[in-house]
């Protein structure tokens, strides 16, 4: 295991008042695994990625839990409670980020070698150029490109960039923030493939957050679907797709036309998404719901297991009842 | 593809921008036709012209060379009457709303300005055709208190209060949420069914063009590659390109199974379109790629199940 992380809370403290985005979140990512995190906009994906690492910014604060972070040398270190200058230690060598828009990430004045040495030296490496040179031929790039500005690359060629960057220091853990939301699709699958042929090779972890759960099913090794800020449903990519336990989980697969397996018509999920200011009292997801019943505006549904899965929803309290 | 006039058709159409220091070519001896009661889909990589052609077909600037005809009719330039029966819908629904005044106010004045009634009875018969009810309440509200999915529905509304016979969306659902894409899909098929309108459908994901429409067009770097029946190319591609596109898209069918991701092969960058490749553009990254590919555009080659392509792999002489 490489996070643990336990009952998050993260808040966004405004003159109106705090906002929950990141309401009790638990969850275990092991060595090597790849946990994809889904939902609609506004669900809280971007605040909880944030968070793993401690790179939120005001008015984002963590208010409540822990996210204990597992290094392969020394003791477990729960990132939630340590200083800004103990967790720089951390930073590049155990874990890195990558972002929708490289453009944010990287410094549009400075030629890519000079970002990539600057960020290796900082860490310890003394032939900067040769370390360069090796990470961006890893994500297909050119390594005469080194000398380019990143306002001279295409889109795609910047987001490898930036994943290159994000492996420099060969971390345990990347966090990854819709890092192909922004490129065609052609790129986005040499992207994709890139990463878990890396992954392969160096063992790291991944929390790959997207809006497109279809991607999902092909990339993650577990998926964690979220809406309202909390996790919803947290089980394996195939059985997520295949048998989905919650009721929003199986609205957002169906939200996807196929692109060979006969076309039926699908529809969607009706309504919107809720308003954090504003959940309703029992299940977040109830007005919404085509399933809902009379105890989902009663009692807010805990994430239990089901099956092999993890899900909130009180459709599986009965079954629970029966077992017991 | 259908026999009779198309109702809107870009015909053999060349854009090229000039931008002082250089010329972009963005789209080169294109034909797409639109017909009544039926949806083209128009797919392909950023920069590949989609745009551009949607906006030589709603005549937005002229074309360099080629023609663009309305009922078999040579269009010569913009006015009411042509706006009167093309419609175009954007990627952002706010961009294109007075988001000041309330829902009630953009729709009466597309309404007004094409001499058609504007009292409340016509406007909230608008709003009920895309499905904002009770209309009366989505008449009075402003654009902000809108979902996106509700707003990009009031800017189809405002374009079906000109009665056009063409509507172009361009990107239409790409901004908004998954869960409500489908909402508006299921509008435009709507719209296909009830009142005749003929559609172009842009968009970068191959599944929804193939959920949505009758017919598919693929473009790469200016080129129009492939055409046809939405099933045949989605199931029975016969551009390189076309395969390509088909084969980076997610399919979560395909998870577990073996080609996932693995396709590791250097695919290369989408060309530049100031000094495109000769020939077929797509030859720099085509794995068939042959001599003759370098130096001339394939002609088109006519299959059985009516779609087509222009590829020498197609190409007997
Ligand atoms: N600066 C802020 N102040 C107040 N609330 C905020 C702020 N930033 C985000 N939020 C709220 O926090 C919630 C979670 O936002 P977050 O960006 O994490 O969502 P997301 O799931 O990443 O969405 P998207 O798919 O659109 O990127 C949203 O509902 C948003 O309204
Ligand atoms: N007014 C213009 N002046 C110069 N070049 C232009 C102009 N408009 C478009 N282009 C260029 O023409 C090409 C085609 O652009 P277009 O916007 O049609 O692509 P697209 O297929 O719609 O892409 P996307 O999927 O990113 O929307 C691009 O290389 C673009 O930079
Ligand atoms: S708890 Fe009730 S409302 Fe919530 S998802 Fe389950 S069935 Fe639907
Ligand atoms: S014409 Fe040649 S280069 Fe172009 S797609 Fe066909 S085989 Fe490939
Ligand atoms: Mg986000
Ligand atoms: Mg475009």
């Amino acid at each position: 295991m490489i996070l643990d992380v336990k009952g998050l809370n993260v808040d966004y403290i405004t003159a109106k008042g705090a906002v929950r985005a990141v309401n009790d979140v638990s969850f275990q990512l092991r060595r090597g695994e790849i946990l994809g995190v889904a939902g609609e906009s506004g669900c809280g994906k971007s605040t909880l990625i944030m968070a793993l690492i401690r790179l939120l910014r005001p008015p984002a604060a963590i208010t409540g839990g822990q996210v204990w972070l597992h290094p392969r040398e020394g003791e477990p270190v729960d990132i939630a409670s340590r200083t800004d200058r103990e967790l720089r230690r951390l930073r590049w060598r155990s874990m890195a980020v990558v972002l929708q828009s490289a453009m944010d990430a990287l410094n549009p004045v400075a030629r890519l070698s000079a970002q990539f040495a600057d960020v290796l030296r900082a860490h310890g490496y003394k032939n900067t150029e040769e370390r360069t040179a090796e990470l961006l031929e890893m994500v297909g790039i050119s390594p005469d490109r080194a000398r380019s500005y990143p306002h001279e690359m295409s889109g795609g060629m910047r987001q490898r960039a930036m994943i290159a960057l994000a492996l420099a220091c060969d971390p345990e853990l990347v966090v990854m923030d819709e890092p192909t939301t922004a490129v065609d699709v052609v790129m986005q699958r040499q992207i994709l493939a890139q990463i878990l042929e890396l992954r392969e090779r160096l063992g790291f972890s991944v929390v790959f957050v997207t809006h497109d759960l279809s991607l999902l099913v092909e990339l993650a090794d577990r998926i964690a679907i979220m809406y309202g800020g909390r996790i919803v449903e947290l089980g394996e990519a195939a059985e997520i797709y295949r048998a989905p336990k919650h009721p929003y989980t199986k609205g957002l697969r169906d939200s996807f036309p196929p692109l060979h397996a006969p076309v039926t018509r699908l529809n969607g999920i009706p309504g919107t998404p809720p308003d954090l200011r504003n959940l309703p009292t029992g299940c977040a997801f109830e007005p919404r719901c085509p399933r809902r019943f009379a105890d989902c505006t009663e009692r807010r549904p805990e994430l239990l297991a089901v099956g092999d899965a993890l899900a909130a929803c009180h459709l599986h309290d009965r079954e629970r009842t029966a077992r017991a | 593809m259908p026999e009779e006039t198309p109702v809107l058709a870009a015909e053999d159409v060349t854009k090229h921008f000039d931008t002082g220091r250089q010329t972009v070519r963005a789209l080169e001896n294109v034909t797409l036709r639109l017909y009544r009661g039926r949806i083209a889909a128009l797919v392909g990589e950023s920069g590949s012209g989609k745009t551009t052609l949607a906006r030589l077909l709603a005549q937005f600037y002229p074309v360099t060379s080629g023609e663009i005809r309305l009922r078999g009719e040579v269009v010569s330039g913009p006015d009411k009457d042509f706006y009167g029966e093309v419609q175009l819908v954007f990627q952002d629904p706010f961009a294109s709303l007075n988001s000041l005044r309330k829902v009630e106010h953009n729709v009466r004045r597309a309404l007004k300005l094409h001499g058609h009634p504007a009292d409340d009875a016509a406007v909230h018969e608008l709003l009920a055709k895309v499905n904002l009810t009770p209309a009366a309440d989505f008449a009075r509200k402003l654009p902000h208190e809108l979902s996106g999915g509700q707003r990009q529905r009031v800017a189809i509304a405002r374009a079906l209060a000109v009665r056009p016979s063409v509507l172009l969306g361009d990107e239409p659902i790409s901004m908004l949420d998954v869960s409500i894409r489908l909402d508006v899909l299921n509008l435009l098929a709507r719209l296909r069914e009830e009142e005749g309108l003929a559609l172009l459908y842009i968009t970068h994901d191959i599944a929804s063009a193939r959920y949505l429409s009758d017919d598919i067009y693929v473009m790469y770097a200016g080129q129009m590659v492939e055409g046809g029946p939405a099933e045949s190319v989605i199931q029975e591609p016969k551009h390189p390109y076309t395969q390509l596109l088909l084969d980076s898209s997610p399919d979560p069918e395909r998870a577990g199974g073996s080609s996932a991701f693995t396709a590791t092969a250097k695919l290369g960058e989408p060309p530049s379109l100031v000094d495109p490749p000769p020939g077929c553009r797509f030859h720099p990254r085509c794995p068939f790629a042959k001599e003759q590919c370098k130096t001339s555009f394939p002609p088109r080659t006519e299959f059985a199940d009516g779609s087509w392509t222009n590829c020498w792999l197609h190409n007997e002489s």
